[in-house]
């Protein structure tokens, strides 16, 4: 649903040795080349694009590990943010 | 539970008094000399005693691997520090080393600051060094170029520095660290690892410390630290080895065996004989940690320590 918006964020803050249009929704990011350190300017771009924040549950490597991991992560927190407000 | 007497002990005592309780305890038996500032200690004759002997045994099970022995001072290049992510990932645990570097109106005019007691801290400039964080940062950018064939094995002791002042007396600003880094291979930095896994838990029960190994992962600064965290605990990177000090709960790492991947590698441009990036691992005994522990778990009279630990210290 974020796909391109993802992937726009992804080729400005993720510094992978891979150009992001040779990526799918599912191509693992981490084989792609996202380390732990630019994992943190991903998330921190995403949050202020997409002006949410990250639940402690979501960081790691499940959440960021793709393109449609994020975008799902990304939904869940805007679909929540309209609807009620979050328990964590 | 910390070293109370037992008719003090109690368990429902926050552990701030805890930490107190046993840093009285220390100073009162002249191991810790205060120095005003939390977490910066001399170290007296007994507990220095102490450090130079486990030191000395861990020195003997790292002799198996044939190490070459390097020892840096603890302050390094601030060219290197740029190149570590230290200051992404630790900034809050940093020391830099500023200086005067004025001429005479510059000096007047900070003397002036001094005398009325103001802030003179900003007419310092900073130096060309670092206070080092992890002593076997100096290492890597010394080992730039290619490796041998069969890597490096390296023998390291030295002063770290961390800015966390703390009333635990297990969280030192300034403490030595004892290290074995292996440079080589994916495979042969991960079997450094792991083999330092089994070895350090042998030395420390060795002298009566029952440690365990738990994954565990670096204290990485703010929000972002938080996924750096949990991804560094997915990959399974670090163990501790933690044993109570002054809480059960929460038991205190007195060692660590650390897989790096290509992280120093990659910063320092450090090449396998076949032309790949290294990787490198090293495990960490945290020399202070260890006497803490050893006077928490033994007393704090060396003379009444167990016989076999007393022996295998080599304490006589």
């Amino acid at each position: 649903m974020y796909s391109q918006e993802i992937r726009t964020i992804l080729a400005e803050h993720a510094r992978l040795p891979v150009g992001v249009e040779q990526l799918t929704d599912d191509s693992d990011l981490y084989q792609a080349g996202l380390t732990s350190l630019s994992t943190v300017n991903l998330m921190l771009a995403l949050e202020e694009h997409f002006n949410v924040e990250f639940l402690d549950r979501m960081l790691g490597r499940k959440t960021f590990g793709s393109i449609r991991a994020l975008s799902e992560a990304i939904g869940e927190l805007r679909g929540a943010s309209n609807a009620e407000p979050l328990t964590e | 539970m910390c070293l109370y007497p037992t008719e003090h002990a109690d368990l429902a005592m926050p552990i701030e008094e805890r930490y107190r309780g046993y840093l009285d305890e220390l100073v009162g038996h002249r191991h810790l000399v205060p120095t005003g500032v939390p977490g910066v200690y001399g170290r007296g004759t007994e507990f220095e005693r102490v450090i130079e002997r486990f030191d000395a045994l861990v020195t003997r099970h790292g002799a198996a691997l044939a190490p070459e022995v390097m020892r840096f001072p603890p302050i390094f290049n601030r060219k290197h520090y740029a190149k570590i992510d230290h200051i992404r990932n630790f900034p809050d645990l940093m020391g830099s080393v500023h200086t005067f570097t004025g001429g005479d109106r510059e000096h007047r005019e900070m003397l002036g600051r001094f005398e009325r007691d103001e802030d003179w801290s900003r007419d310092l400039s900073a130096s060309e060094v670092m206070m080092t964080p992890a002593i076997c940062y100096p290492l890597y950018p010394s080992a730039t170029g290619t490796l041998p064939p069969g890597g490096r094995r390296v023998d390291l002791q030295g002063y770290a520095f961390r800015h966390e002042p703390s009333v635990d007396p297990a969280r030192m600003q300034i403490f030595r660290m004892h290290e074995f880094v292996r440079l080589g291979t994916p495979d042969e930095a991960l079997a450094h690892r792991d083999h330092w896994i089994t070895l350090g838990q042998e030395i420390f029960h060795s002298v009566g410390l029952p440690t365990q190994p738990v994954v565990a992962n670096d204290p990485f600064f703010g929000r972002g630290g938080k996924v750096q965290k949990a991804i560094q605990r997915e990959q399974n990177l670090k163990y501790e080895f933690v044993v109570p000090i002054c809480s059960e709960e929460k038991p205190t790492a007195i060692g660590s065996s650390n897989y790096h991947l290509d992280h120093f590698g990659a910063a320092f441009g450090i090449r396998t004989h076949d032309g790949a990036v290294a990787h490198s691992a090293c495990v960490g005994f945290g020399l202070e940690r260890v006497a803490l522990a050893l006077f928490r778990t033994h007393g704090l009279e060396t003379r009444a320590w167990p016989r076999e630990v007393r022996d295998v210290l080599g304490l006589g």
